[in-house]
């Protein structure tokens, strides 16, 4: 059994398919939506955690890509550019799993992104814009 | 055996002066104790590096030609202080771009500022400088519009009428929303704790009744040289202390002036405070002569021994009403990330970064060592706790005093 952690980015015409369902029903795998922005008509983003036997995630994922769903790992989508963090650590106060964190007792801002499930809480509360994140809510 | 400081300086050419930062200096005097640690020690550089709103540098363009009076300036769209002579203008850290909806969609999100204007001029990007004016006999044009650059202006001086808060307080938020300061956006039910301090290394909570830094002392600014001018706006000298003399709430603070040239853009940072506006972060960084075992004891002072006051901001601080008595918190248990207020545990961050301010603190003890730094005596000092100098609140009257005289 696996975890993984995926940005997916559905095609107008499938954001209104049953899709968590299939990957349940069909594929035998744990999905847990962390993050969803799914729109009538519009093209949807959603930050999925699937869990399960890899040959069931790798068929799922499969069948994700048939639908014409763009499939990212989580994990680039939320980046901390070092050159513009001051290190003050403003977004440690809002990051909900501490992969923002201060390294004590040097008090140095450390990114973990095994433990971001991109709720983007850290774009805007960062100072010089030092997180990017591609996925828009 | 006190010392002076133009001794201090004969050993910082020599070779021979004992410089340590703060950090360091705090281990120092908790090993050996106050009066070895003033022997032993001559120099402890302290540093800070946080947004300090009330900053900007005024500027000298030079004239095209024909020449203008420049009535509106514009830099990057932001737009800058122009009642000052023809071509001279002030750019304000907090000054927000022309059409920024600012929080008319609340909570918003301000992402350019005079304070990113500073930081693009000292980065040495092009910035685009638009000027407009009625026109007189001997300035002529009525308009300008073209690309600057800080390697271009005769002058640019970074001025900073309020930097380096003696302490400051921790904001917390006791209403039922997320409310957005400028000491970052709270959560609601003390659910967040915000402070901006570098504590044990703060340039004004080691020498904390100004002893040995006055007007006309050389700092480090912005990665370069400056000087204090004058004690910075809201300069509050008497107000509660500890034995050491250290304010138990916002106290004196700084006025700082150095050449722009001369900075780095890392140590200059337009800021973006959602909700709030814009600010600049500003690095600055003190070398404190240690005279003798006074100065050492407070050079000294550690995280665990210096307090800040815990103040509410969402019905408190805005309406100048008393916070609820949650007392002081040491800086030691705000870097641990949790504090107990009305026992609940809150967590905490820092809008002031740490390793930044060691980082200042490093480098200006190895620009004293280096013999590239010596120490100044003040020209005249700041205004202490004695002076009786006090900050006051703006008082509102609906009629002019002078009128309600005569009517009397």
């Amino acid at each position: 059994m696996r975890t993984k952690r995926y940005v997916l980015t559905f095609p107008p015409e499938e954001v209104e398919s049953p899709v968590i369902y299939h990957l349940v029903k069909e594929y035998d795998v744990k999905p847990n939506i962390l993050r969803a922005a799914i729109n009538p008509r519009e093209q949807g983003t959603m930050v999925l955690e699937l869990n399960g036997k890899k040959e069931n995630l790798d068929k799922a994922l499969e069948y994700l890509k048939g639908l014409g769903v763009i499939i990212e790992r989580l994990g680039q989508d939320i980046a901390m550019n070092q050159e513009r963090c001051i290190q003050c650590g403003a977004c440690t106060g809002f990051c909900p799993t501490g992969a923002l964190d201060y390294e004590r007792p040097a008090m140095k801002v450390v990114f973990n992104e095994d433990k971001c499930i991109a709720c983007e809480l850290c774009l805007t509360a960062c100072l010089t814009r030092a997180m990017e994140g591609k996925f828009r809510g | 055996m006190p010392k002076t400081i133009a001794e201090i300086n004969e050993r910082i050419k020599s070779g021979k002066a004992v410089v340590v930062t703060a950090e360091e200096m705090v281990a120092i005097v908790r090993k050996d104790g106050p009066a070895a640690a003033a022997k032993k020690v001559d120099v402890v550089t302290t540093g800070t590096f946080g947004p300090m709103c009330s900053s900007g540098a005024y500027l000298n363009f030079g004239h095209p030609s024909p020449r203008i009076k420049m009535q509106k300036v514009w830099l990057n769209d932001v737009e800058a202080y122009t009642g000052l002579a023809a071509v001279d203008a002030y750019i304000g850290a907090t000054q927000l771009r022309e059409g920024d909806p600012e929080n008319s969609r609340y909570p918003g999100e301000f992402p350019y500022g005079g304070g990113h204007v500073i930081h693009d001029l000292v980065a040495g990007k092009e910035v685009h400088l638009k000027a407009t004016s009625y026109g007189t006999d001997c300035y002529p044009r009525k308009e300008v519009a073209t690309w600057i650059t800080l390697g271009e202006l005769n002058e640019a001086v970074l001025f900073n009428p309020r930097n380096c808060y003696q302490n400051y307080n921790v904001a917390v938020n006791a209403s039922d929303r997320p409310i957005y300061t400028y000491l970052g956006q709270l959560r609601p039910k003390l659910g967040s704790a915000y402070y901006c301090s570098a504590g044990q290394l703060s340039p004004l909570l080691k020498d904390p009744t100004y002893r040995t830094l006055g007007i006309g002392t050389r700092i480090w600014l912005g990665g370069g040289v400056g000087y204090v001018a004058w004690q910075g706006t809201q300069h509050n000298p008497g107000v509660p202390r500890d034995e050491h003399g250290v304010p138990k709430v916002p106290a004196g603070t700084l006025t700082v002036i150095g050449d722009l040239k001369q900075m780095k853009p890392e140590w200059l940072v337009g800021v973006s405070l959602m909700g709030y506006g814009t600010s600049l972060a500003v690095g600055i960084g003190t070398a404190i002569p240690i005279l003798d075992e006074g100065l050492a004891r407070t050079a000294g002072l550690s995280d665990e021994e210096l307090f800040a006051p815990i103040v509410e901001y969402s019905d408190c601080y805005p309406n100048l009403k008393k916070s609820p008595a949650w007392g002081s918190v040491s800086f030691a248990q705000l870097k641990k990330g949790l504090i107990e207020i009305e026992g609940k545990k809150v967590p905490t961050a820092s809008l002031s970064s740490y390793p930044k301010a060691v980082a200042i603190a490093e480098e200006l003890k190895a620009w004293v060592m280096a013999g590239k730094f010596l120490l100044t005596e003040p020209v005249a000092p700041l205004p202490g706790p004695e002076s009786g100098i006090k900050f006051q609140p703006l008082k509102v009257r609906e009629r002019r005093n002078d009128d309600i005289k005569l009517a009397k």
